[in-house]
């Protein structure tokens, strides 16, 4: 009850902060300078086509890929990065790893590990990483995995499920680690398209339950329909962000009108 | 074919088969570490450290086992002095240890190959996800990539370990009494060729059945994974449903 007091009493404080985010790859310019505040409770859908830089810059969050300049706070703790004659990287691997386990990352090809249960899956990064007990991991993945319907395949093999299936394994999976922020990259881009929907349904239960949700993606009615802010990147700056209704509605950019036309 | 003599023969051959096995065993084990310094070399950033684990492989793969058991056996006595002022003469001396030599560093270079490929096969989705969660370093690999990179190597591991077992018996040729060496002594003092070979020849096939069952025990009980789910049905039984 005390837990779920704090979580409430931090509404509106910051969940993750970007400022200037820039990244290269090589002489390609990937990200030019992107701003972002996402309060808790807030899901964020970041759309753009291909190349313009959204999966890099939600991998930058998860330091997965490591901007070349600008800030990243996650709860209001400043990732510190350091320049070297290599490029710039992290200053202290500790940190990287403890903030990873509170901006967790659902993928597009979901990444399961091959050689672990979906229950094993689950209970990984909080026994291994969190070292939290053991008994306690299985009760709340056992719950967790009830939640998004596929509690009777905890002993199968990622293998033996469905994508739809692995996907939601996979936000059990990041769920496990008690986030305080959820990276989705382009969660449904690799399902058939009947597999989409068990997908987005958990996701938008996610959001009803006021998780803080950064996604990537290219589903409109779960952008119109979800989301608190939407964000439409263009060759590595934000052309369009505001609230769905607005962009959607009212927006001016003619790259915006000419991406939703498809 | 005089079977009581096969018998015989059987049974004094059956003496050599603790040496054939020590041989084999500790050179795997010995092998199997450097093999992981080689293959962590081979694919190092550096490049001298790379360079040394290319030439380090391509010698010890390129040039017969029985060469490099001859060089370490006869060779290394035109440097007496030195591996006396170094303490390793009392050992290098010795039959037995130049033939575990020779053999620890023949299959360490074939081993570091396999190993290579293994860390080679982890896909990278699987590791991107292990540092998502916060994992680095020593637990990343304890946990992800050696579970994973072992599954993949132990069918060429287990091949390896065959092909010792039978590498074991060119240590005959510098005098080790192993299978084939006692083999070698009894056609001398006996002249049946065909008798004693083939009794030492069924020696090392039942070795290896045994290897090849358990490691292939091993495999299906590393990879459920690779099984069909639980309660599901299988190709094969669609057919006659």
């Amino acid at each position: 009850m005390s837990n779920e007091l704090a979580t409430r009493s931090g509404a509106g404080s910051s969940a993750v902060s970007v400022k200037d985010l820039r990244k290269n790859f090589g002489a390609l310019e990937v990200l030019k300078g992107i701003n972002l505040e996402a309060r808790k409770g807030d899901v964020i859908s970041i759309l753009g086509s291909s190349g313009s830089g959204k999966s890099t810059m939600l991998r930058c969050i998860n330091m997965l890929e490591v901007p070349d300049g600008g800030e990243i706070r996650i709860g209001g703790e400043l990732i510190e990065l350091k320049k070297t004659n290599r490029g710039v990287v992290p200053a202290r691997q500790a940190q990287i790893d403890r903030l990873r386990t509170r901006a967790s990352m659902v993928f597009q090809s979901f990444n399961l590990w091959s050689h672990l249960t979906i229950l094993e899956n689950l209970i990984e990064a909080p026994v291994h990483v969190q070292k939290r007990g053991r008994a306690e991991c299985i009760a709340e993945a056992e719950a967790l995995l009830e939640k998004v319907g596929i509690a009777d395949k905890r002993h199968h093999y990622p293998s033996h499920l469905s994508g739809g299936q692995q996907q939601r394994a996979a936000i059990a999976r990041a769920l496990a680690q008690k986030p305080d922020v959820m990276l989705f990259d382009e969660p449904t881009s690799a399902l058939d398209p009947e597999l989409v929907g068990e997908v987005l349904r958990v996701m938008r239960s996610l959001a009803a339950e006021g998780r803080t949700m950064l996604v990537v993606t290219h589903e409109m009615n779960f952008a119109r329909d979800v989301s608190s802010e939407v964000i439409f990147l263009h060759k590595g700056v934000v052309e369009e962000q505001g609230p769905p209704d607005v962009v959607f509605n009212r927006s001016t950019s003619a790259r915006f009108k000419t991406f939703l036309a498809g | 074919m005089d079977m009581p003599f096969m018998a015989e023969a059987f049974v004094s051959l059956l003496r050599g088969l603790p040496l054939t096995l020590n041989l084999a065993a500790v050179s795997m084990v010995a092998a199997s570490i450097l093999a992981i310094g080689l293959a962590w070399l081979r694919m190092s950033d550096v490049a001298p450290a790379r360079a040394t684990a290319i030439g380090y492989v391509s010698f010890f793969r390129g040039t017969p086992l029985l060469v490099q058991i001859f060089l370490i056996y006869y060779g290394l006595g035109q440097f007496r002095p030195t591996l006396q002022a170094w303490g390793l003469w009392p050992f290098l001396r010795e039959p037995y240890w130049c033939a575990l030599l020779a053999l620890t560093l023949n299959a360490a270079a074939y081993a570091s190959e396999v190993v290579r490929g293994g860390l080679l096969s982890v896909p990278a989705a699987q590791v991107e996800a292990a540092r998502a969660v916060g994992m680095s370093g020593l637990l990343l690999y304890r946990r992800i990539i050696i579970p994973i990179a072992l599954r993949q190597a132990l069918p060429a591991y287990g091949s390896e370990i065959i092909i010792m077992i039978k590498s074991t018996s060119l240590a005959s040729v510098i005098t080790m009494m192993e299978v084939t060496g006692l083999a070698a002594k009894l056609i001398a003092e006996s002249f049946r060729v065909i008798e004693v070979f083939v009794m030492a020849g069924a020696i090392y096939l039942a070795i290896n059945f045994m290897v090849a069952q358990t490691i292939a025990a091993v495999e299906r009980w590393l990879s459920p994974h690779l099984r069909a789910a639980p309660g599901s049905i299988l190709p094969s039984e669609i057919a006659h449903v």
